[in-house]
């Protein structure tokens, strides 16, 4: 019956779910605001499985399609469709919002109705970011999820939470709204058209296609965030509630990275080869100078987060390979990151529920006290470091051998932040997780109760899965992948 | 005699407003003050009258009347149709907030009616006497309306500088028409324009005749550099007041622009448009900016009038149907904000206490998530995030000026309401962050509340579906050009 509408459901069940418990949740009635939140989060993943389900591998098309006239004064449409780069973002973003709705369960005591109601919503207009084929309706979600997640960070968020919401919001303003001019002037140029289908063929001059260029940049570059327009992220996750946290890392920097793919590589293929270099070396930057940056950090969560764009440095090197390899890779490493961040920042979640501190000098000897949890950190952290068999090896194997035959000094930079990754992950872990008991109250610690082993045992499974068998994954991209690929080879010049 | 009688049917709606106004008049002055809420419940009936006239008569077509003095038109409709609902929802929110200031008078609803008619006419306007004629009206209801707190020194003060400034400005258009009315030897808006078309030697006058039209209109928009009373009126003005004079008669100002320049001036286009350009770039950059260092809530929407108004400009500049279609849309958008902003203030404000300081918003949250709840998405609007209303209109003004080729103009205009986000994101802030300074109750009547809740809802709707909206807008503007 609603085999004609996945998409819509994917993205209108959560957020309907999130207004029926704005509506009914007063913080009198935390439980039942809590229950709500796990049945629509439960719901709104269980909607996404048959994107899995039915997808077919064997096409770059756009499937599970819709289209109807949204303004038809403007010529736009609601149109949404999934292929193979967007469909594994929509299920990790629904999947990351049920670990969220649980991750919060206790440690939210304050207006939870609210809480719990943002973060559907925001799950919802994050799958319509993922699921957008009209230019207009990817705004409207793309600039929509800075609502819920303003008030994530700044109601819910730690001491400094005013300035890091500000700059937050203020920061991804300035790109998205560069880039709703070059929509517009798109709009014109392809004769009235707001489709982004469309828009990869709209033929462009280099002046226009290199403008425009810089906005997009500016636009999603802030969002994944490269360097040097990262500093508004690890304030957003040192104030943010772990929850935030988690969405902020695992979901809202692919929505800058999936830009990347959806519009800045097919839309501007004549400037994005000319401007490869400038995108290559902001990457490394990002995974060489970030990384060093990450070592020296106190404070777990902004390790992580600098950590995070290290990372994702990764992604937009992968992508400017212009390779299926890289773009591939590219991908992987966001999926993998999705996992292994989500599930990092919720193991620091869980030491600070107990201890209230997240610098790392507090803890050291956690092992003593914490024997199961300091398994599944060990896991994270290694993962984290780009073991191999676990899912942060593969992406960023892949990227470092795409990025060989394009230029070896490119793989070879990228390269040693595995050394630095390994270096600050793994002192970070020994400095929290070895060594005698510091501090008093470490030893006042317990063990991690059966909702966060779910949590963390979940996250294990999947970063073990997709480290040692990714293939099913890189099957679903591989088509759409390699038609993306064919249209950037081709000059857009008129 | 039929006939005669006949000619005067477009007007009946105005008919209708003028003798009803007279009979409030001498209704209120017999019962008294003892039975205020006649002239209350007869002003809600009298809007709703007129809506019914407006909407019997709607006008398929122009239609020029009265010697070609007034015209109706779908666009003179649609935006009459929008000032009675405009007006009542600022009679409803004003009743409680006026009743404890001792300003619950006969003469608040006569004003505003007569305001109304004024405002009411220059929407029909299609001659220079009638625009003019039109706008005396309605500003001089305003000056009395702004003065009506008699004992309130800011309020006087702030009438005398509304008066002296807006007199200022009339006389500046007043010259400005009659320089044009010595080039084109007409002030019917339809045979200036047939004038013009033809072209003229005279072209120095005429280009200084529209530079003063353009001031005399900068002035009455409130654009820069024509801004300075704004926000000392606004300030000053009893917040009812302030309400009023920010929602209905920018939606007459709209008008009254695109006739002069869209009809009558429209083979000018080219001289007026670049003062236009000046004009709305100043006014998207002053009015943010300021506006960020306002610690009085009625100052800081003054300023942030003051850059809505350059966004209007902006679609206006545009010069093409689309354009005056997005600055309607604008407009209507803007009205509907900036009757809940208002609005708010005086649902929140109660007897010997004014919700105009930022910190009167605190915690709102906390004390009534729902009414913070309208906030948040007013505010998100006036920012033009999605999915508000004030989005659409954004695009739709920022689309019709990179359609004729102003791209830059659009990223200027974006730039700077960069820094007017920062602003409204403050007052969501306070209201969600913060804690609460105030926690007494709030004492809102339930039909405020209702009206409200209506309002903000608006907002949210027309963001997710804003078709119709935008469909009557440029319907009523293809059908009258």
């Amino acid at each position: 019956m609603f085999g004609q509408s996945i998409l819509s459901l994917v993205i209108w069940v959560p957020i309907l779910a999130g207004v029926i418990v704005l509506a009914t949740g007063s913080d009198r009635n935390a439980a039942l605001a809590r229950w709500l939140a796990l049945a629509g989060a439960t719901l709104g993943l269980a909607v996404a499985i048959p994107l899995a389900t039915g997808f077919d591998t064997g096409t770059s098309a756009m499937q599970f399609v819709e289209k109807a006239a949204w303004i038809p004064a403007f010529n736009i449409h609601y149109h949404l469709g999934a292929d193979g780069i967007s469909m594994p973002l929509i299920l990790l973003n629904s999947f990351v919002t049920l670990l969220v709705v649980i991750a919060g369960w206790q440690v939210i005591q304050d207006k939870v109705a609210q809480y719990m109601a943002a973060f559907l919503i925001m799950s919802g207009l994050i799958n319509g970011v993922f699921a957008a084929l009209d230019g207009i309706l990817f705004y409207v979600f793309f600039e929509g999820m800075l609502i819920p997640l303003y008030l994530i960070v700044g109601v819910w968020g730690g001491p400094n939470r005013v300035y890091a919401a500000f700059k937050f919001f203020l920061y991804t303003l300035l790109g998205s709204l560069l880039m709703l001019v070059s929509m517009i002037y798109l709009y014109f140029q392809s004769g009235g058209s707001f489709d982004i289908q469309t828009w990869h063929g709209t033929p462009l001059g280099m002046t226009a296609q290199t403008l425009m260029f810089f906005s997009f940049l500016l636009a999603f570059g802030v969002k994944v965030p490269m360097w040097p327009v990262h500093t508004w992220l690890p304030d957003a996750h040192v104030e943010a509630p772990t929850g935030g946290s988690v969405v902020l890392a695992a979901i809202t920097l692919k929505v800058g990275a999936y830009g990347f793919l959806r519009f800045i590589l097919p839309i501007l293929p004549d400037a994005s080869h000319e401007l490869a270099w400038l995108v290559i070396a902001l990457s490394l930057i990002a995974v060489v100078y970030i990384g060093l940056v990450a070592l020296v950090q106190a404070d777990m969560k902004k390790l992580i987060a600098y950590s995070s764009i290290a990372h994702m440095g990764f992604v937009t090197l992968g992508f400017f390979m212009f390779n299926p390899l890289g773009a591939e890779g590219g991908l992987v490493q966001m999926v993998s990151h999705g996992f292994v961040s989500a599930a990092l920042f919720l193991c620091i979640g869980v030491m600070y529920d107990r201890l209230h501190s997240r610098q790392i000098k507090d803890y050291g000897g956690l092992v003593n006290k914490m024997p199961v949890f300091a398994a599944f950190f060990m896991l994270f952290a290694m993962a984290n470091a780009g073991l191999p068999a676990t899912s942060g090896f593969v992406g960023e194997f892949m990227v470092v051998m795409a990025a060989i035959p394009v230029d070896f000094w490119y793989a070879f930079i990228a390269a040693t932040s595995l050394i630095t990754g390994a270096a600050y992950t793994l002192w970070m872990y020994k400095r929290v997780v070895f060594g005698a008991v510091a501090n008093p109250h470490v030893e006042e610690m317990s063990d991690i109760n059966a909702r966060e082993i779910l949590l963390l045992g979940t996250l294990a499974v999947c970063v073990l899965a997709m480290g040692l068998y990714p293939k099913p994954l890189t099957d679903v991209m591989h088509a759409s992948v390699v038609n993306l690929l064919a249209h950037v080879a081709q000059s857009k010049l008129p | 005699m039929r006939h005669a009688i006949m000619q005067f049917a477009p007007v009946f709606p105005e008919i209708f407003v003028l003798a009803m106004v007279s009979l409030i008049l001498v209704v209120d002055a017999a019962v008294g003050h003892r039975q205020r809420h006649l002239a209350y419940g007869l002003s809600l009936l009298t809007l709703a009258g007129a809506a019914f006239l407006t909407l019997r008569g709607f006008a398929t077509a122009p239609g020029l009347t009265l010697g070609g003095l007034f015209v109706d038109d779908p666009l003179s409709d649609v935006l009459k149709l929008f000032l009675y609902l405009t007006v009542a929802a600022v009679m409803i929110y004003s009743r409680d907030y006026l009743r404890e200031r001792a300003l619950y008078k006969g003469e608040f609803f006569v004003l505003a009616l007569f305001a109304l008619l004024g405002m009411m006419v220059m929407v029909s306007a299609s001659h220079f006497l009638t625009l003019y004629l039109g706008l005396e009206l309605l500003s001089l209801s305003l000056y009395s309306m702004v003065a009506l707190h008699r004992d309130s020194s800011v309020a006087t003060e702030a009438a005398m500088k509304y008066f002296v400034l807006g007199a200022l400005a009339s006389g500046m258009l007043l010259y400005g028409m009659s320089m044009v009315y010595g080039v084109t030897g007409s002030l019917g808006l339809a045979d200036m324009a047939a004038a013009l078309q033809d072209g003229t030697d005279l072209h120095i006058p005429l280009v200084f005749g529209i530079v003063f039209i353009v001031a005399g209109l900068a002035f009455k928009l409130g654009v820069v550099p024509f801004h300075m009373w704004v926000p000392d009126v606004y300030e000053g003005a009893p917040t009812a007041m302030t309400l009023f004079i920010g929602s209905a008669p920018k939606i007459a100002a709209f008008a009254f622009a695109v006739r002069i320049l869209g009809q009558g001036l429209e083979p000018q286009v080219g001289d007026w448009r670049d003062m236009l350009v000046i004009l709305a770039v100043l006014s998207v950059a002053l009015g943010n900016v300021a506006a960020i260092a306002q610690s009085n809530l009625k100052r800081m929407f003054a300023y942030s009038t003051i850059s809505h108004m350059g966004f209007v400009l902006l679609g206006i500049l545009a010069g093409s149907q689309s354009g005056y279609g997005s600055a309607m849309f604008y407009v209507l958008a803007y009205a509907l904000m900036s009757l809940g902003g208002f609005g708010m203030i005086l649902l929140l404000s109660r007897a010997g206490f004014e919700a105009d300081q930022l910190d009167d918003f605190k915690g709102l949250n906390r004390r009534s998530p729902w009414l913070a709840f309208l906030m948040l998405l007013l505010m998100f609007s006036m920012a033009g995030i999605p999915p508000t209303v004030g989005f659409y209109a954004k695009l739709a003004v920022l689309q019709a000026v990179v359609g004729i080729g102003y791209a830059w103009l659009a990223v200027a205009a974006v730039l700077l309401s960069l820094i007017g986000a920062f602003y409204y994101l403050r007052i969501v802030k306070l209201m969600y962050f913060d804690a609460p300074v105030d926690t007494s109750p709030i004492a809102a009547s339930a039909d405020a509340r209702v009206v409200m809740s209506v309002n903000g809802l608006a907002i949210l709707a027309l963001g997710i579906v804003p078709q119709p909206l935008m469909a009557i807008c440029i319907h009523a503007i293809g059908a009258s050009f």
